[in-house]
């Protein structure tokens, strides 16, 4: 594990730059914003799954003065397209008359009003009239593709990825030659992204431009989408990122949605609009995690090395498109594992449903996928009767081996790093029985997980988007980062400030970091695929280093020569006006990724981690306490340690939640528990005290060493939590979630397993 | 929610009286369920605010050891009354364990019983409790056995004109156990999925009195009239214990909703009464 | 005895030290009041059900939920809220303790947060890690997974924090 030096303010807690504000309560997030004039919208779903929209009725008997009503219409009488454009433009932003109506809660109609109360009942006398049509409500009768929602097969997207081996004949020879084979289906279920502050959006219009602002991650994304809807060019759309409170990919794509509602309502009404969901609609509507079903087949050798890997994944894309095909890319990327493994075949298939769009969620893709082959590896180190973290240890990825898709890991590979962390951190073993306060009978057990995620977008992704970043100083003096990148809550803004201020020579609070607006600031690619240290880090780096060097150049030009930035930045910014240096993302070398057959390096470099948790499960209700859960995460350089702790710590209970807790209930194509007092998340009560262990394995592309961290630490404590449940009782369980529902009804097996032992 | 109707009386016989004159107006008594469930009923004319009337808070001994607590008592000062604490410890442990801090300020006793949920965290206690309720209304004043309060989903014995007043839990035998269990969707801030409250005398090895209290298994909360059955007069030790656990699930049809399972709450709640009836069968753990 | 048949009843508070009397109708939430006519918008709604926590504020030094209080029925008490928690200008010690441990990420439940911390604190000033949770157990959060909140709690009731270092 190589150190590095400190410089500067990299490497430091610093505080973070909004802290401040966010304990006083000066940061304003969109519903705080004072807009004079402004109305509020509210959005008219459907109640059907499936069905055509014959006729939107407005209540002749209410009155409608004060109140604006949108429908489709009103998109392409103003010369718009009704898309939501995202990879595909298969989504309209309202059901038109006689289109389909593809689930429950998709949008229909639009209200505003003078107030939040009024436009809610107004919202109440708009009927839509939708014939119904039989629903697609699970995969299993998505590709039977009896009713067709998407194309003749309902397949969204399909890959497959192999390694060491020509055809599906070739796969199964070398299958056959393992000693044994392990089989498990997992099914993994969605799971709400539950950001405190719901969904928000506010629009108004100014000379034929729609300024909008509001709680997102991609400012870029909702400004490409708002282009398509109004037919505008880019200068007619403004996107202003608000204060936003927590996305973890729930504010990624469906924003563009509510911007598209609101802009309408706006432009309609003629003044500001506010278009704030509630907690039930936000959960009932908006996208979340994928369900997913993988098959997995694990064939070993005598000696338990790994001989095949054989994964199918399946995912619940929902009604449409969005950004399946890019979450089932990861989901498929990281289902063989961080293991060696010669030959490896993954199918992986996102089929359309008739549920609400899943989307973007921390891991995207790669937790469903990792749960799999984690539990697969416990059931073989059972099997082979060998301690599963070191089995783990022993058939770790290292650098020089490949990955499935037969990239070369040649450097900043921490695998061997994690795992050792945790086998220094387990300590020992809590005993086995115990009895609790109440005097029930109390099972302990212990689990661990290996996992690795990808940096930044997948393959050539980061070419294509060609992220860009500026680093300035202003007229005034002041250093300013101007990127799309937003903080929403992960201090985006306080590591670019570091950065540049490390690379400058100043203070991270005399960097000033732009808050994202479309007119201030250029597409850094969007606030996703754990990118924006790594990648958009690393623009900020070069460009404030451009800076450095421009502002030397002046100074030495008149004889300030070697003078700190800090000391010549006044008299250059008063003598030459605002320099400004951008630059744009260049692909480490040697990175070379062929999307035909999915080969080569999947990603810059991968992060990697290793968790340990243990649990106590009481044994009258099925509760699992997790009592203690460690994780090790190769970050290639901390450049604030305590804000990629709290990355770490808040990404890892997301994880142990949706493995032991969260569930999100589909009943006829409707989330059955949208309030948060159903759809649970955990409170302090459930949470122990997260332990951390940072492990830095520099990655020498990445600004002093950095790389991902957002979604590594969703990726493997469920799984880590789950094989901990399966230690303690002897049995197997291979579903997300492992409530005390689902412990209970094998209490049967378990009950024999304890007796037995 | 919305309501046009507002009266904040002073006196338990001002309140009477506005009841009286607006049947048709809900009580509010901390209003914690009032205005988490506006969103889904028709909204009240009006409401009559009890929750601030003095006369109607606190926690008192009466006649013979009993403990009376005002329909008005938050559940915060249940939970830290010395008086509860000695007397009914279960029900202070049930307090402790509805919604979190915020919830326990403004949330009351009166409310929980007004409010008559099948997951009201305090009602199997005042089951095991053998709790009684004190209506007032211009007819006078009545005093109603609490296991007869209940009638149906969210339906009560309270007549329209009818005020909750105050809840009194009678002497418990100095010998019998408290046990009380709440098994939630999470470990706080959380609704119940069962809960279950005893109240077990053991008399030479045999038990003597058994009032079991359930909730979140029927539409209402429930007397385990089958189990108490198989309790009373029964040895103690595990034979009893599993009689118990066998009559609850002849007397229970629990259901499936967004919670729980039907067949996880019939186990869990037989495996918690089996551990009660375990934990009163062991002379060495007063509580 | 109050009453109202249908008119606006006037309701006197105290808010962050400030003498305030509205005329409200009887729906009216404290979140209302406080977000929409004194712009108090520290006061979050993240789910305007009484349970995410965010909401929290001060009633009479108690820890409460604005979104689940009417107005009407706390005519007369003291309302503290986060933006009166500096004292002449400076950061309370809770609020310096959370930006020093990284207690807030996104921020949207801080406010709320610390008002449970203030009422925890005042109420049990050497509160324990358990303590804390139990004393928090009411606020959610999404981003930290709580570790750092209760740091910084914890920091402040052991006096760690006095002058809080970066």
């Amino acid at each position: 594990m190589a150190e590095l030096q400190p410089a500067g303010p990299v490497g430091r807690p610093v505080p973070r730059v909004d802290g401040v504000a966010k304990v006083t309560g000066a940061a304003h997030y969109v519903d705080d914003l004072d807009l004079p004039g402004a109305w509020h919208g509210a959005t008219v779903r459907s109640t059907v799954a499936h069905g055509v929209l014959d006729a939107v009725d407005l209540d002749p008997d209410y009155d409608w003065t004060d109140v604006v009503v949108v429908t489709a219409a009103d998109i392409a009488a103003a010369g718009g397209r009704n898309v939501v454009t995202l990879i595909e433009e298969d989504q309209p932003a309202l059901v038109p008359l006689g289109g389909r109506v593809m689930h429950v809660d998709e949008a229909i109609a639009l209200v505003a009003a003078p107030t939040r109360a009024r436009a809610l009942e107004a919202r109440r006398h708009v009927r839509p009239r939708i014939s119904a049509r039989p629903a697609v409500l699970d995969t299993d009768a998505a590709l039977r593709a009896e009713v067709k929602l998407y194309g003749d097969d309902n397949v969204f997207k399909r890959f497959v990825i192999r390694k060491g081996h020509g055809d599906d004949a070739a796969f199964e020879d070398a299958m056959a030659g393992a000693d044994r084979i392990i089989e498990g289906v997992y099914p993994t279920a969605a799971q709400e992204q539950m950001y405190i502050e719901p969904q928000g959006m506010a629009a108004h219009w100014e000379d034929g431009r729609c300024f909008l602002v509001g709680s997102m991650q991609c400012p870029y994304y909702v400004h490409k989408a708002m282009k398509a809807l109004l037919g505008c060019d880019g200068d007619g759309v403004v996107v202003t990122q608000a204060v936003t409170g927590g996305g973890f990919g729930g504010k990624e794509e469906y924003p563009s949605m509510i911007a598209a509602h609101v802009a309408l309502l706006a432009r309609k009404a003629g003044r500001p609009v506010k278009l704030i969901y509630d907690r039930g609609e936000d959960i009932a509507a908006t996208t979340k995690r994928h369900p997913c079903v993988t098959r997995h087949r694990l064939g070993l050798a005598a000696d338990g090395a790994i001989v095949a890997i054989d994964a199918d994944v399946v995912m619940d894309g929902g009604a449409y498109l969005t950004l399946s095909p890019v979450v089932l890319s990861r989901g498929v990327l990281h289902a063989a594992g961080p293991y060696r493994c010669p030959v490896v075949r993954i199918v992986g298939r996102v089929v359309a449903t008739n549920h609400p769009p899943h989307g973007a969620f921390r891991g995207f893709g790669a937790p469903q996928t990792t749960f799999p082959y984690e539990r697969q590896i416990d059931k073989a180190a059972r099997l082979l009767g060998v301690d599963p973290l070191a089995y783990r240890q022993r058939l770790a990825l290292r650098p020089g081996d490949t990955t499935a898709t037969g990239q070369e890991l040649t450097f900043s590979v921490g695998s061997e790093a994690v795992l050792e962390a945790i086998a220094r951190a387990a300590g020992p073993r809590p005993a086995r029985d115990a009895v609790s306060a109440g005097g029930a009978p109390v099972r302990r057990g212990r689990g661990v997980c290996f996992y690795f995620h990808g940096s930044g977008f997948t393959g050539a992704g980061e070419q294509r988007i060609a992220g860009r970043a500026t680093v300035a100083l202003t007229a005034a003096g002041d250093v300013e980062v101007r990127s799309s990148s937003t903080d929403i809550g992960q201090g985006a803004a306080t590591i670019f400030a570091q950065i540049a201020g490390a690379s400058l020579g100043l203070a991270p609070e005399r960097v000033r970091v732009v808050d994202p607006s479309t007119d201030k600031v250029p597409d850094s690619g969007p606030t996703v695929a754990s990118r924006t240290c790594m990648v958009v880090g690393g623009l900020v780096e070069r460009a404030a280093r451009a800076l450095g060097t421009r502002i030397a150049a002046w100074a030495g030009e008149h004889g300030r020569g070697g003078a700190p930035f800090a000391e010549v930045a006044a008299a250059a910014a008063a003598a030459l006006g605002e320099v400004a240096e951008t630059v744009q993302y260049e692909p480490p070398p040697g990175i070379e990724w062929d999307d035909a057959t999915y080969t080569g390096a999947a990603y810059p470099v991968f992060g990697w981690a290793a968790c340990l948790v243990d649990v106590a499960i009481d044994l009258d209700t099925c509760e699992v306490t997790v009592e203690r859960c460690v994780q090790a995460v190769d970050v290639g350089k901390a450049i604030n340690p305590m804000i990629v702790k709290g990355q770490i710590e808040g990404g890892t209970l997301q994880a142990l939640g949706w493995g032991l807790l969260e569930n999100v209930l589909y009943q006829d194509g409707k989330v059955a528990n949208a309030s948060m007092t159903n759809c649970i998340v955990p409170t302090f009560a459930d949470a122990p005290d997260l332990e951390t262990v940072l492990v830095e394995v520099p990655y020498p592309y990445g600004p002093h060493g950095a790389k991902g961290v957002g979604e590594i630490p969703m990726d493997g404590p469920a799984a880590a939590a789950i094989n901990a449940v399966v230690d303690a009782l002897g049995v197997d369980f291979d579903v997300v979630p492992v409530l005390p529902e689902t412990i209970a009804a094998r209490r049967d097996a378990w009950d024999a397993a304890r007796r037995k032992s | 929610m919305t309501a046009t109707g507002y009266v904040r009386p002073a006196s338990i016989a001002e309140a009477v009286a506005a009841r009286a004159a607006h049947p048709d107006w809900i009580v509010l008594c901390g209003a914690t369920d009032l205005m988490v469930e506006a969103p889904l009923r028709p909204a009240p004319v009006g409401v009559v605010d009890v929750w601030a009337l003095a006369e109607l808070c606190g926690i008192a001994e009466v006649d013979g050891g009993a403990v009376r607590i005002g329909a008005a008592t938050p559940w915060r000062d249940v939970v830290t009354s010395p008086l509860i604490a000695a007397r009914a410890p279960i029900l202070a442990a049930a307090a402790r364990e509805i919604g979190a801090l915020q919830i326990q300020a403004r949330g009351t006793i009166g409310g929980n019983v007004g409010t008559s949920s099948p997951v009201g965290d305090s009602l199997p206690v005042l089951l095991a409790l053998d709790a009684t309720v004190e209506l007032a209304s211009p007819r006078g004043t009545r005093r109603v056995p609490y296991r007869d309060y209940p009638t149906g989903y969210r339906t009560t014995a309270l007549a329209a004109d009818e005020l909750i007043v105050a809840i009194t839990i009678p002497a418990a035998h100095p010998g019998a156990r408290q046990l009380w269990r709440k098994v939630g969707t999470r470990r706080a801030q959380s609704i119940s999925k069962i809960m279950a409250a005893a109240l077990l005398r053991v008399e030479a090895g045999r038990f003597v009195e058994a009032r079991i209290g359930l909730g979140a298994v029927a539409n209402r909360p429930i007397r385990a009239a089958g189990a108490e059955a198989a309790i009373v007069g029964a040895p103690v030790g595990e034979a009893t214990a599993d009689a118990a656990a066998a009559a609850l699930a002849a007397e229970l049809t629990p259901i499936t909703d967004v919670r729980s399972t039907a067949p996880y709450r019939l186990a869990t709640v037989q495996q918690v009464v089996r551990r009660f009836v375990l934990e009163a069968s062991s002379p060495s753990s007063p509580d | 005895m109050r009453s109202s048949d249908g008119s606006l009843i006037e309701v006197h508070l105290t808010v962050n030290g400030d003498a305030v009397r509205r005329a409200v109708p009887p729906e009216r939430t404290l979140a209302e009041l406080l977000r929409e006519d004194l712009l108090l918008t520290g006061c979050k709604q993240g789910c305007d059900q009484g349970d995410c926590g965010a909401c929290t504020v001060l009633v009479d030094g108690r820890a409460q939920l604005a979104c689940l209080t009417l107005v009407v029925a706390i005519d007369g008490a003291t309302i503290e809220t986060v933006e009166g928690l500096q004292q002449r200008g400076r950061l309370h010690p809770l609020q310096a303790a959370f930006v020093a441990h990284g207690a807030a990420q996104c921020g949207f439940c801080t406010p709320g947060m610390l008002l449970s911390a203030v009422a925890l604190l005042r109420a049990s000033p050497r509160a324990s890690r358990d303590e804390i949770r139990a004393g928090l157990a009411g606020n959610l959060c999404r981003c930290t997974g709580y570790v750092k909140i209760i740091d910084a709690v914890e920091a402040v009731a052991r006096g760690d924090d006095e002058e809080p270092a970066p």
